[in-house]
């Protein structure tokens, strides 16, 4: 309120009619206008002309020069120039189209910059606002128009136009549903559950406890990941998203294990989530001497041998680790699903 | 004693009394010597050669070993550290021949120093050597050995081996090695090396042993097929030609987000000025 205050109470109309206002620099006017060396010599105009003339008759060459380069060059020869290697039907194609587009531009520059008139002008910017006059004749269209419609008068069309314009806003909300449905609990479990095998990506080759050496990475899915794929396209990517995880092998005298998780691991193979709990990028790129984990998005790294906890970068909370049993096969398989969600944070989570 | 003897049959005196005393030392020598002749004589004896030039081998490894290696690595390769408890060498026993052939055969070993990481340097030591070091860690522990020509030859590679390959490649090594095998860094100075020019043979041991930072791919849990379908990949990425003319490293949107920006931009901002720039005036001069 301080502000309107302090401002000139000056009305639209006055500051219309008040064109005249004191410039805080004076307006310096148009420079005086000097001749180029085309305007005086009729000799350098010629040149300049031939030099404009010249460019666009080579962009036609170049032009025509890529046409037979399409038809003589062989399609898979390659062009070996130093550092720079291409296939050479493409390349002196590009170079010909490209050169010839940049002499068109360039000729017409030259053109504009050299010949064409060069004198300055100037043009005094219009006042913004109506005059009181248009303002006057267009209020009294627009009452005119009011009263012919009879917009005032038919209640009935009036109310039917208003209910009509009102419902149609409607479908834009009932659209937004398609932002949903809620992911409800979907994101407190992944398709591990008791007994499912632990197999490699890619082959979905089961793995056992002794073929996995001190120092091994496993990138590995459940094994009931693969059946999903030929299902369902969408759920498989989902599941995929959440259930990777990878498997390590670390001399147990070197792994500090955090408590409730003694019977986690086999003989140092510990099984974590692949997810990062930053924003959720997959991880394996793996220290095998200092068992540390480091996610490739914001370097966040983990220490898989202590409980993969957060040794630096921004993630809040540790992988999620996977408990491991062996099968009556011999196989690695799950306990049961992770006991936390994996992934990023998210409101429900708390 | 020769009373009892005497009241036994004359038969059985008389047989008795023909056999001398160290008949039975005789016949027991004569078997030998004939069951070893016969060995010999029949038996190949180039087993023999052959365990001898094989002691010989680790001998000679044994040596080199002491000369060149054991002062990180300890007399006995059980490894050693420094006053503040920390590795100079690790301990080779059981690494296997392969984890040699690998760290010598790609010039990493012996190093110069202990550090962050052991770059790769022209190789020191000839292939017999590489051999006979090899042959001297391996009697020390059963450890991997050097895999076969067989193993990690992929001439005869086909489109699907290779395609699955690079499947295998972008699960398990492009996280460190880069999608196009160019390498990248690792924290606290290290780095994951590029694959541009690395053997069939070292790419297969690489795998086998895990060198340095990078974790062991076992033969149990990704196969010797796995292993020649990733080698066949990254020689096809080896061989791969740049199409668009430079490759600039490989390295994705960076190097090419900086020469977009560097050249593309920069050419346009030359053109900009040119565009905008007032010609040669002839000062006071007028028109005709």
């Amino acid at each position: 309120m301080s502000d309107e205050k302090q401002l000139p109470a000056v009305r639209a109309d006055e500051e219309h009619s008040q064109v005249q206002v004191a410039e805080p620099v004076p307006d310096p006017g148009i420079e005086p206008h000097e001749y180029r060396i085309t305007d005086i010599d009729p000799k350098a105009a010629d040149r300049v002309e031939r030099q404009v003339s010249t460019m666009f008759v080579l962009a036609g060459l170049l032009a025509l020069g890529s046409c037979v380069a399409y038809f003589a060059i062989p399609r898979d020869s390659t062009l070996v120039f130093g550092p720079l290697t291409g296939n050479a039907n493409n390349m002196v194609i590009g170079l010909c189209l490209g050169l010839a587009l940049f002499l068109i531009g360039a000729g017409a520059i030259q053109w504009a910059k050299k010949l064409m008139v060069d004198e300055e002008i100037s043009e005094d910017r219009h006042p913004a606002h109506s005059s009181p006059e248009q303002i006057a004749d267009i209020t009294e269209a627009f009452k005119q128009g009011a009263a012919e419609s009879g917009f005032g008068r038919r209640k009935l069309i009036r109310r039917g136009l208003i209910t009509g314009l009102a419902l149609l806003g409607l479908p834009t909300i009932v659209l937004l549903r398609d932002l949903g449905p809620l992911p409800g609990r979907s994101l407190f479990h992944t398709i591990w559950a008791k007994g499912i095998r632990v197999v490699n990506d890619v082959t979905a080759r089961p793995i056992k406890p002794s073929d996995m050496v001190v120092g091994q990475l496993v990138n590995a899915i459940p094994a009931n990941l693969p059946e999903l794929q030929e299902q369902n396209a969408t759920a498989y990517q989902n599941a995929r998203a959440k259930a990777a995880v990878i498997v390590v092998r670390i001399r147990p005298s070197e792994i500090q294990t955090p408590p409730g998780r003694e019977n986690w691991g086999i003989d140092g193979i510990l099984c974590y989530s692949k997810i990062c709990t930053h924003v959720g990028c997959p991880i394996s790129l793996y220290e095998q001497t200092t068992h540390h984990m480091l996610c490739p998005c914001h370097q966040s790294t983990f220490d898989l041998a202590d409980g993969a906890k957060v040794v630096f970068g921004p993630a809040a909370r540790p992988l999620p680790q996977l408990p491991l049993a062996v099968d009556s096969e011999g196989f690695l398989v799950a306990q049961s699903d992770f006991h936390e969600p994996v992934g990023p944070s998210f409101f429900e989570r708390g | 004693m020769s009373e009892k003897r005497l009241s036994l049959s004359p038969a059985r005196f008389l047989s008795a009394r023909r056999r001398h005393r160290s008949a039975g030392l005789v016949v027991l020598l004569f078997g030998l010597l004939a069951v070893g002749s016969a060995y010999a004589a029949f038996a190949p004896d180039n087993a023999v050669a052959d365990n001898s030039a094989q002691s010989q081998q680790i001998e000679e490894g044994r040596k080199l070993f002491a000369v060149g290696c054991s002062s990180c690595h300890g007399l006995n390769a059980e490894g050693s550290t420094n006053g503040e408890g920390k590795f100079t060498g690790p301990s080779l026993i059981g690494v296997g021949a392969a984890a040699v052939d690998f760290q010598v055969g790609t010039g990493r070993m012996p190093a110069t120093q202990p550090g962050a990481q052991i770059p790769q340097k022209p190789v020191v030591y000839t292939q017999q050597e590489i051999e006979a070091l090899a042959a001297y860690i391996a009697s020390l522990a059963p450890g991997p050995a050097v895999p076969g020509q067989e193993s990690y030859d992929v001439s005869k590679a086909t489109d699907e081996q290779i395609t699955r390959g690079g499947e295998l490649f972008r699960t398990n090594c492009t996280a460190c090695h880069n999608f196009a095998g160019r390498g990248g860094a690792l924290p606290n100075g290290k780095y994951a090396p590029s694959l541009m020019g690395v053997s069939e043979k070292h790419i297969y041991e690489a795998m086998l042993t895990g060198p340095q930072q990078m974790p062991v791919f076992s033969d149990q849990v990704m196969t010797p097929q796995d292993k020649r379908d990733i080698i066949a990949y990254v020689k096809s990425l080896q061989e791969q030609k740049d199409p668009g003319g430079f490759g600039l490293g490989r390295l994705g949107p960076v190097s090419e987000g900086l020469w977009g920006w560097l050249v593309g931009i920069g050419l346009l901002v030359c053109v900009a000025v040119w565009i905008g720039a007032k010609g040669v005036k002839a000062k006071g001069a007028k028109a005709e």
